[in-house]
């Protein structure tokens, strides 16, 4: 696993969502110029795991041409973190609909 | 030794199992249950909470305008705020506030002004940069981030593992060789975590959901030597109090989860039917429920005979590996026959139990695993360092 979620992009739709396993997991939300609009994660509240957490963004943005991309992963509060902490490091602020969020975003400086 | 409670710490016991039952755990019913912090505005109101309660910055001593509580008192309140899911690493979320660095008390009055009473106004957060990749047991010889001396700075570089907080932190107590090899070649320095060349590294994923660890690396990182901590040489004397001290509230918190845990079971084993009764009149789980018991008691007797002989001024070493070996083992126990008796719910982010089965298991080995529990404990029994 790098630090940095760097797997091929996918198009947001119920049909590329259906496949996925119901698990725990992170996942980044893009444009569909690859600009990253959100990190999100699937948790253990969600009935489906990282299907329901992206069936809701597909309900949050109606019409849009969106990406996403997800690793399953158990440890997706830290793992969040990290994502978060990184794409901060990398543009120097975090995503446009991360803005806001009750989270204090540490400095990580991954080379 | 007597385990009763005084009529005030009766009151703080209760005062605190309150807090926890009608404040904390109604909130989490609704946080992912690997959260580790609390949506800011129930943050802040339940640190209003806690100051109205005189219990803000519990740590504090009493002439920094702390409560002053002795460590039984402290250590029985540490009982209590544990017991809920994100208890073990994240009591209470925080809501009772911290102290800072306890090394921090001992500073200079220089370093107090820049360091100790920021943090305790919340303007600063510090961190504890001992542990390296080369080993944490034995830090006192496994240190390998060395310091030199240039004119009236002194010079780091190296790396360091499993360091809490580093990426949140305004300063960093790290500790780097100074001297030679072994213990009396290592220097406690207070690094501003701005300064170039100081840099988190990555995450350290682990088995702990609420709080992450970090690899912090340092290159040519340039400290004032009024930035020392204590004596050039000294450190480890400084990293050891540290360690010694933080066994009793570690041992409780195990204490506070394994009692929930037991609670959780006997609730279960009374009201689960299988084949026709309840689980509670099996014997299996009846044995189940009983060694809980007996581990709980065993652990809270050896933390609460640790905390009184701290209180009284006796040496309490041996006294605080103690509880900290049995607490946690004891703790990993229960929690562990605990799912047993909740069969498959026991298995799922349902139920606290799970995740307090991950973490626990790091309880035996952070702040000094069983084994070196047991090589302090031998050390003083049987008398002499093994060097």
């Amino acid at each position: 696993m790098g630090i940095r979620l760097e797997k091929e992009w996918i198009e947001l739709s119920q049909a590329n969502i259906d496949p996925l396993p119901a698990q725990l997991g992170v996942y980044q939300l893009a444009d569909a110029d690859e600009r990253v609009l959100k990190i999100g994660f699937a948790g253990a509240r969600l009935n489906f795991g990282m299907r329901t957490a992206l069936e809701a963004e597909i309900e949050a943005h109606p019409g849009a041409q969106l990406l996403f991309r997800y690793e399953i992963n158990q440890q997706y509060t830290t793992r969040y973190d990290e994502l978060l902490m990184v794409f901060v490091n990398d543009h120097g602020v975090v995503p446009g609909e991360n803005i806001g969020e009750d989270r204090i975003i540490g400095r990580l400086s991954p080379g | 030794m007597d385990l009763t409670l005084n009529d005030e710490q009766q009151l703080i016991v209760d005062t605190i199992k309150k807090y926890v039952r009608e404040e904390i755990v109604p909130l989490e019913d609704e946080l992912d249950p690997d959260a580790g912090q609390l949506p800011e505005a129930d943050f802040e109101r339940l640190v209003d909470k806690t100051k109205a309660m005189g219990f803000y910055g519990l740590d504090i001593p009493a002439e920094y305008g702390g409560p002053g509580l002795d460590v039984t008192t402290r250590t029985l309140m540490a009982i209590e705020m544990s017991q809920h899911r994100a208890g073990l690493y994240a009591p209470c979320y925080d809501t009772f506030g911290g102290a800072g660095l306890a090394q921090l008390y001992e500073a200079t009055e220089d370093q107090k002004e820049r360091y100790l009473f920021p943090t305790l106004k919340g303007e600063k957060k510090g961190c504890f940069g001992l542990t390296e990749p080369s080993g944490g047991s034995d830090p006192g010889r496994a240190i390998q981030t060395r310091a030199f001396q240039d004119g009236a700075e002194w010079v780091i570089n190296g790396s360091k593992l499993f360091i809490s907080g580093a990426d949140k932190a305004d300063f960093c107590l790290l500790f780097a060789r100074t001297g030679g090899e072994g213990r009396d070649g290592v220097t406690a320095f207070l690094v501003d975590t701005d300064q170039p060349g100081f840099q988190v590294r990555r995450v350290v994923h682990t088995l702990r959901s609420a709080r992450y660890a970090t690899e912090i690396s340092l290159d040519d990182v340039r400290v004032s030597e009024d930035n020392i901590l204590g004596e050039l040489n000294k450190g480890f004397g400084i990293a050891n109090d540290r360690l010694s001290r933080q066994r009793i509230p570690y041992a409780a918190a195990c204490i506070g989860v394994a009692i929930r845990a037991q609670e959780m079971a006997i609730e279960w084993a009374k009201s689960r039917v299988t084949f026709g009764d309840v689980l509670a009149k099996r014997q299996a789980v009846q044995w189940m429920i009983v060694d809980n018991e007996i581990d709980i008691r065993q652990a809270r007797w050896i933390t609460l005979d640790a905390a009184q002989k701290a209180d009284s001024g006796q040496t309490f070493r041996t006294e605080a590996a103690m509880a900290k070996l049995v607490a946690t083992e004891a703790g990993s126990r229960v929690v562990d026959r605990s799912m047993q008796i909740h069969g498959g719910m026991g298995m799922t982010k349902d139920l606290p139990l799970e995740r307090w089965f991950r973490e626990m298991r790091i309880r035996r080995v952070g702040e000094g695993p069983s084994e070196v529990q047991r090589i302090i404990m031998a050390r003083d029994i049987l008398g002499g360092s093994f060097k």
